[in-house]
């Protein structure tokens, strides 16, 4: 019962804010094209969009003339606000999840609000053929564990080909690679034996699959049997297949996104978005047949091997192509500035203003089957919303204040008006440190600390 | 190698510092001395009279026996015997107590050559062998020795119990520490004629640590979110292999028989299980995971509890606090500032326990490493400074404990029939100049040697 009290007090929050108006601003819809206007906000949720809105006695006026209005940035891709990233050991690491590690004081998240992003995937690492279970937060900084989640997303698994699953790592994790005994060397080191690694755990999971139906049903019969063991590793794949955990897949080549995609169709299963996907121009027209997401960056090649033959025109090949773009960053410091890497997307490929920004907003919500709650300036969906000074796609711009589920989560004037007061509270307490450390020397020698 | 010389050099003078009064007779009253009792109120005056290691009678109308050894109490205060509630006392090769089992940022890799297979009993306390590969998966059970009792390992020339009591403590709960599911604790008395003898309550709880592997192909679990999916699995096939042996039990014929499994075993007969967490995030981070087990849970470190009181409080959570508090390292860059945060934690977290007393959070102490007396006290006291009052710093070392692990109903407080375990000293517990006058482990007396031996936790380190 205090778990459940707990659990309620949370959104509680939400539903107790005052409704919110942002005024005057250029309201960029995205799916609906951007004019003057004013956007009202109850409940957390957008309830009206126009050229004018009705003010509500009690309401939060936001004056933003002069400004701009978009949607919240979603990032499909990122590892920010996690105490681990990485289950290496293993080539096939399901079993672990990224919610089990969320740190709600990462500082990263702050960053991320500060450039616009209301919303992430924070996805397992690369390390692996098949990775970790993913986690969809919201920016809710100040909240626990618990209050970041992305309520009701669909849950998600990371998979990974190339170049970082087939490194076998050091024996031992110590040491030459020659030191060690075949043994201790991981499986695969190839590109072949990532893919007889995935075909060979999706078979495991059919197996395992099969035996809980069977159990189901000779307990349906009355039979009084063992059920089978439970298995972590073996039920987000099963999940994979019957279509309820969503499969980001990082790769690079065209070869092995073909490979992939051959395996999922074989197995029976989707790609729900290939992540990085470098050379996804390439082979752009098989990725829209299998009806896989892209989700790529803008203008970073060459960082290793298998980036080599990446160009800038990636993103908007594939989006021409039919193939659902979008732009992520892969990391907390290109994650505070995702809207000039969409506009990049402008200059290479020729995207228009609106195309590009929803290859950050809209498109990122579809690849994480949450187009229906962000992404978007509509009525209905989560108030998520940033306000820049200048437009958005300007590399001028700054974060004036971002919105989520209409509370304020980040003003920049407040931030600024801060720094002060949190640079005297440090320096107070250096000097009372200090003063310790010299009261215990006068007190005469210690013991060092262990 | 080095620590084995140290050893040796100090046996041959040790072996002459207070050690137990050849004889104590077997009945003994401490008269006229202040007693708090912890359990009740202080009496300002009053007699403790100990019968064959029990406590006969307490109060300020006790008269002492005819046949019992007097001690004149005069000055003197009479406490119930302090008890470390997390401890490797009595357990000489268990690694020492400072190691962060959690750490700041999450995950601290063990060894850097892990390996998975426990070491066979006998050796107790190392837990790999260097040649085994990694482990593959949870079904390798890697750092897992959940069956190693605590109390089977004790060894009671351990020289650390020497001064252990001469720092007032006739109590503690210790536990094998290597591992993730590093085994199950005991709550022992400091001294005893045989190791069995010095057994209150076996097992205590199983000792979890969030300890892994290494990373690429150093055996699993590599990572936190490793650890946390291994233990999962682990609860998860521990449920399993219960009712398997249940079904198989009721109907063997037809059916398959499941695998005896000796780290299962372990896990479903812990009373408890203690995990670690120092921040808010990983307190309520344990707590919900402590939650969907099932598990009964004492989190242990706890530094940066006065944030996470409330949080505490909700979920009704019993805590162990280190009272090895957070300081600068002695050999950090003197140029480089650290962040605001760790400023904040070193300057707060002695006021961890008062945030949990009035939010009537159950908590102990345990001293992290700590050993000696005096600095045990000036930790006590940082605490006592933040606002902590003395009684509740007092029961934190007392009935604390024995309530968390279960044996308030024989240690923890002077009460008629429980454990004599006592200290006498010469004023109030954790003040500079108070001294530990003498020292009674179910019954039997001790004298602390005047100079206080040099810090032995040196020798395991």
């Amino acid at each position: 019962m205090k778990l459940l009290c707990f659990i309620l007090a949370v959104p509680a929050v939400v539903w107790a804010a005052p409704p919110v108006v942002v005024q005057n601003a250029t309201v960029i819809t995205v799916t609906r094209g951007a004019f003057k206007g004013s956007i009202l906000v109850k409940d957390g949720k957008i309830a009206e969009v126009g050229e004018k809105v009705l003010v509500p006695p009690g309401a939060q006026v936001i004056d933003a003339g002069g400004q701009y209005v978009m949607p919240g940035i979603i990032d499909a891709h990122s590892h920010i606000a996690a105490d681990s990233i990485n289950e290496g050991s293993v080539s096939v690491s399901s079993m672990v999840g990224i919610e089990d590690v969320l740190d709600p004081e990462d500082v990263g998240i702050y960053r991320a609000l500060a450039g616009g992003v209301t919303t992430a995937n924070i996805l397992h690492g690369s390390a692996n053929s098949i990775g970790g279970k993913c986690q969809v937060i919201k920016m809710r900084w100040g909240q626990d564990a618990e209050g970041i989640l992305f309520e009701g997303a669909k849950p998600g698994i990371k998979f990974a080909l190339g170049e970082n699953p087939k490194r076998q790592g050091m024996p031992s994790g110590v040491g030459r690679r020659s030191q060690g005994t075949p043994d201790n060397l991981r499986y695969p080191g190839t590109r072949m034996g990532v893919e007889d690694v995935i075909r060979q755990a999706f078979n495991e999971a059919k197996q395992y699959q099969q035996a809980w139906k069977e159990y189901r049903e000779k307990s349906a019969r009355g039979e009084k049997v063992i059920p089978p063991p439970r298995d972590l590793k073996l039920e987000p794949l099963v999940e994979a297949l019957e279509g309820k955990r969503l499969v980001h897949a990082h790769c690079y080549r065209a070869d092995e996104i073909l490979m992939l995609l051959r395996v999922a169709d074989e197995f029976g299963f989707k790609i729900k978005t290939l992540q990085h996907v470098l050379e996804g121009y390439k082979v752009a027209k098989e990725i829209a047949a299998h009806g896989a997401g892209a989700s790529t960056f803008s203008d970073w090649w060459a960082y290793k091997v298998e980036a080599y033959d990446a160009i800038p025109y990636n993103a908007a090949i594939m989006l021409k192509k039919g193939v659902l773009v979008s732009l992520n960053s892969d990391s907390g410091e290109l994650m505070r500035r995702l809207n000039t890497e969409a506009a990049k997307t402008m200059k290479y490929g020729g995207l228009t203003e609106n195309e590009a920004l929803s290859l950050i907003t809209i498109n990122p919500a579809r690849q994480l089957d949450l187009d229906n709650r962000i992404g978007s300036i509509e009525t209905g969906k989560d108030a998520d919303l940033v306000i820049y000074d200048k437009h958005p796609l300007s590399s001028y711009a700054k974060v004036l204040k971002v919105l989520i589920d209409g509370q304020v989560y980040f003003d920049r004037d407040k931030d600024l008006s801060e720094r002060d007061k949190r640079r005297l509270e440090k320096n107070r307490l250096l000097e009372k440190e200090k003063q310790q450390q010299q009261q215990q020397k006068k007190q005469g020698p210690r013991r060092p600390a262990a | 190698m080095k620590n084995r010389l140290f050893v040796l050099c100090l046996t041959g003078w040790l072996s002459l510092a207070g050690r137990a009064l050849a004889e104590t007779p077997p009945v003994v009253a401490i008269k006229n001395a202040r007693i708090v009792t912890v359990s009740g109120p202080v009496i300002a005056k009053g007699t403790v009279v100990i019968r064959n290691g029990l406590i006969e009678a307490v109060g300020d109308s006790v008269q002492e026996p005819a046949d019992a050894w007097v001690i004149n109490g005069e000055g003197l205060t009479v406490y119930p015997g302090l008890i470390d509630a997390l401890s490797t006392w009595g357990l000489p090769g268990a690694q020492s107590q400072t190691a962060s089992p959690s750490g700041r940022r999450g995950f601290v890799p063990e060894d850097p050559a892990p390996a998975p297979t426990p070491a066979p009993p006998g050796r107790p306390t190392t837990l790999t062998t260097p040649s085994a590969p990694p482990a593959r998966g949870p079904e390798d059970r890697p750092y897992n020795t959940s069956f190693l009792l605590a109390a089977d390992q004790l060894d009671p020339a351990d020289r650390r119990l020497e001064s252990a009591r001469g720092a007032g403590f006739t109590g503690a709960v210790c536990f094998p520490n290597r591992g993730i599911f590093a085994g199950q604790g005991a709550v022992i008395n400091l001294a005893g004629q045989r190791a069995g003898s010095m057994v209150v309550q076996s097992p205590a709880g199983l000792y979890l640590t969030l300890r892994g592997g290494g990373s690429f192909g150093g055996g699993f679990p590599g990572s936190l979110m490793g650890v946390i999916a291994y233990i999962r699995q682990i609860y998860l096939d521990a449920d399993h292999y219960q009712k398997a042996k249940e079904l198989y039990a009721a109907s063997p014929l037809g059916n398959k028989r499941p695998d005896y499994d000796k780290t299962l075993e372990g896990v479903l007969a812990a009373p408890r299980v203690l995990m670690p967490a120092q921040d808010p995030k990983e307190i309520a981070r344990m707590l919900r995971f402590a939650g969907e087990l099932k598990l009964k849970a004492v989190l242990y470190g706890v530094h940066e509890g006065y944030r996470a009181a409330d949080i505490l409080s909700k979920y009704d959570a019993a805590v162990l606090v280190n009272l090895r508090w957070p300081e600068k390292s002695r050999d950090a860059d003197p140029e480089a500032e650290d962040s605001f945060r760790m400023l904040e934690l070193r300057d707060k977290a002695p006021s961890t326990p008062a945030a949990l007393a009035k939010a009537g959070v159950k908590f102990a102490f345990y001293l992290g490493g700590l050993d000696r007396s005096s600095d045990i006290a000036r930790s006590v006291r940082r605490s006592l400074d933040a606002g902590l009052p003395q009684a509740a710093a007092v029961r934190a070392l007392t009935l604390g404990p024995a309530e968390i692990f279960g044996v308030a109903d024989r240690l923890g407080s002077i009460e008629k029939g429980k454990i004599a375990n006592l200290i006498v000293t010469s004023g109030e517990l954790f003040q500079e100049k108070t001294e530990v006058k003498y020292v009674f482990v179910d019954g039997v007396k001790f004298e602390p040697s005047p100079e206080a031996p040099p810090a032995l936790t040196e020798v395991s380190r």
